[in-house]
């Protein structure tokens, strides 16, 4: 076998972690890049800003202070523990709410611009054919935001697969609970198994290329009525 | 309604004073303010006509709901549209919207784009199918615009014109109540406006419901309106059934190059020898060129004021085959020092003429004199 148990693991743990982060994330950053996307409102600066921050923030930081929260001590972490949900550091669930923070303007971006880019007219139009703001929000906006979605949901997926700062810092290292592939590589490093650590990266090296390569390679039908 | 002299009965007139379109509106933004306080008639079209930035178009989306800003009042044939307490959102007010670049749904198919509104609106909102507000089908809708062979392709495969007649299709197969049109021509280069102006027409002749068209274009408003509401910064200079109106004097109303009026007609007879048609049109005979209109057509002539003058006795030796005894009515001042032009009256027509500000005065031309208006030119729209 090329790939040892272990790296088969984490590589799992890796695919987890993305997947269920990137259906989060649409979830979550739809309504988000939606406001965004529509308000006139003063705060549209600061909760762009703050969606934004994880592009320039080591991600070390945000693991500090997600760890910080989150821990016994923190306001989530208290809240977490009386819901008997327990403490979210170092498991599993800790890392994907780490991921969701991270590459949450992976998401909220690519949505934004897709919402921006058709403007009201579209939505306007709609409604003069009798369709109320929910149905216009899933006949027409989703639809011509598409390539948008597409193209945020490549790059959530694989900007979780890249983590590394976040995930050492409220994940530890746990084999198989939160050992990822991308730490898996540095366990090797660290203990000097300089081969195992090549095959590994090689993986992961040809999967992001192959992703990017997609992403740059489609054309999404781009011509306007 | 008076002009149109196919639908004008008094009780007609009496009957959509009652209904109609109530629009006592006002929008403020920054540099522009939106004053709005009119009774727009319940049948035909009504030109909302004005420069660019005069405000016709911020009315039409009033209306339709879709400025949330304004405030106001806005009743259709006395139903609340928007008081102080009442909104009615755009998707449930009866309404078609034709915007002015078609606005399709690029990821819908033609029937796609067709069936979306229709879906939505049909039986809801719409009145019963039996009273005569002329609901449409969507196959009515797709034979009156010509959009049949066209069903199965994207919005991204047409012409603009084909487009913006898919957009008028899409907004008649709600079964509207009201259908309002802002600038369908505006971004279309003239071979498509000409490939589309028969539709309209159409449109004006076979829909029963009221049409609010906004346009900066004089020719279109002589061609489909009924009647006009003339705008400018936002304010309402007036409005009225369109010849009431292109006749007043005292404004600077403009029908292409020049001053003049539009009249209803319909063609009686052909002179095969002379290549004419004779156009009956207020009682009156006219003689006009033959553009090939069958007798009995309803048509649309549009005499300018520069093709009238006016003589005191009837002239049996000029090349002016249109001599016609009219009563003036009133004298105004023209653009131009020299020239004065005269409201004059021909069988309850009003038609305006042109004459210098001397031949006026040597003639002695003063109102309720009798004289004679010779027509040289009339143009069939």
């Amino acid at each position: 076998m090329f790939l040892s148990d272990t790296d088969l693991e984490a590589i799992a743990l890796t695919l987890r972690l993305a997947g269920v982060t990137t259906l989060i994330l649409f979830a979550l950053g739809t309504p988000i890049a939606w406001w965004l996307a529509r308000t006139r409102s003063r705060w549209k600066g600061p909760v762009g800003a703050v969606v934004a921050l994880p592009l320039v923030l080591p991600p070390s930081v945000l693991g500090f202070y997600l760890l910080v929260t989150l821990g016994p001590n923190g306001p989530v972490g208290a809240m977490t523990e009386a819901l008997g949900i327990g403490l979210l550091p170092f498991t599993f669930w800790g890392l994907v709410v780490g991921s969701v923070f991270y590459s949450l303007p992976f998401m909220v971006q690519p949505v934004q611009n897709a919402f921006e880019a058709f403007g009201e007219r579209p939505l306007e139009a709609a409604a003069t054919l009798g369709a109320s703001p929910l149905d216009r929000f899933f006949t027409v906006a989703l639809p011509l935001a598409l390539p948008g979605f597409v193209t945020a949901g490549i790059l959530s997926f694989a900007h979780t697969v890249g983590e590394f700062g976040v995930v050492l810092m409220i994940g530890g290292n746990i084999p198989g609970l939160t050992r990822v592939a991308s730490v898996q590589i540095y366990d090797y490093v660290e203990a000097l198994e300089y081969g195992n650590a090549h095959r590994l990266a090689g993986v992961l090296l040809v999967f992001s290329f192959l992703v990017l390569l997609a992403l740059y390679s489609w054309r999404p039908d781009r011509r306007r009525a | 309604m008076q002009t149109s002299g196919r639908d004008a009965s008094g009780s007609d007139a009496q009957a959509s004073h009652a209904l109609g379109i109530r629009a006592r509106l006002r929008l403020d933004w920054p540099g522009f303010r939106l004053e709005v306080d009119e009774q727009l008639p319940a049948r035909g079209v009504t030109a909302l006509f004005g420069h660019s930035g005069s405000g016709k178009t911020s009315l039409l989306r009033c209306i339709a709901g879709l400025e949330h800003a304004a405030e106001g009042e806005i009743r259709f044939n006395g139903e609340v549209w928007q008081d102080t307490t009442t909104w009615v959102p755009t998707h449930q007010r009866p309404i078609g919207y034709v915007f002015q670049e078609a606005s399709l749904f690029p990821h819908l198919s033609v029937l796609g784009n067709l069936r979306y509104g229709q879906r939505r609106r049909r039986g809801r909102g719409a009145v019963a199918a039996d009273s005569a507000t002329g609901r449409f089908s969507l196959e009515q809708a797709i034979e009156l615009l010509g959009i049949g062979h066209l069903l199965k392709r994207r919005p991204a495969a047409l012409s603009g014109g084909e487009r913006q007649r898919v957009g008028m299709a899409r907004a008649l197969a709600v079964s509207p109540r009201l259908l309002l049109m802002d600038e369908p021509l505006a971004a279309l280069d003239l071979k498509r406006k000409l490939e589309i102006l028969p539709y309209l027409e159409r449109l004006h002749d076979e829909l029963e419901i009221p049409v609010l068209y906004v346009s900066h274009a004089p020719d279109e408003v002589a061609r489909l309106a009924d009647h006009i509401l003339i705008m400018d910064a936002g304010q309402v200079q007036a409005s009225g059934p369109l010849n009431q109106v292109l006749s007043r004097l005292d404004l600077p109303i403009r029908l292409g190059e020049d001053a003049g009026v539009v009249l209803d007609g319909q063609v009686a007879e052909r002179d095969e020898r002379w290549h004419l048609l004779r156009v009956t049109c207020c009682s009156a005979g006219l003689w006009t060129r033959d553009t090939g209109a069958k007798i009995g057509e309803h048509v649309r002539l549009r005499i300018l004021a520069r093709d009238v003058s006016i003589t005191r006795e009837p002239s049996h030796e000029s090349s002016i085959q249109n001599t016609l005894p009219a009563k003036i009515l009133s004298l105004g001042d023209d653009s131009h020092p020299a020239l004065r032009l005269v409201k004059l009256e021909i069988s309850g027509s009003p038609v305006l003429a042109r004459v210098t500000r001397r031949s006026a005065e040597q003639l002695g031309l003063a109102p309720e004199q009798w004289v004679y208006a010779q027509i040289k030119a009339v143009a069939l729209l």
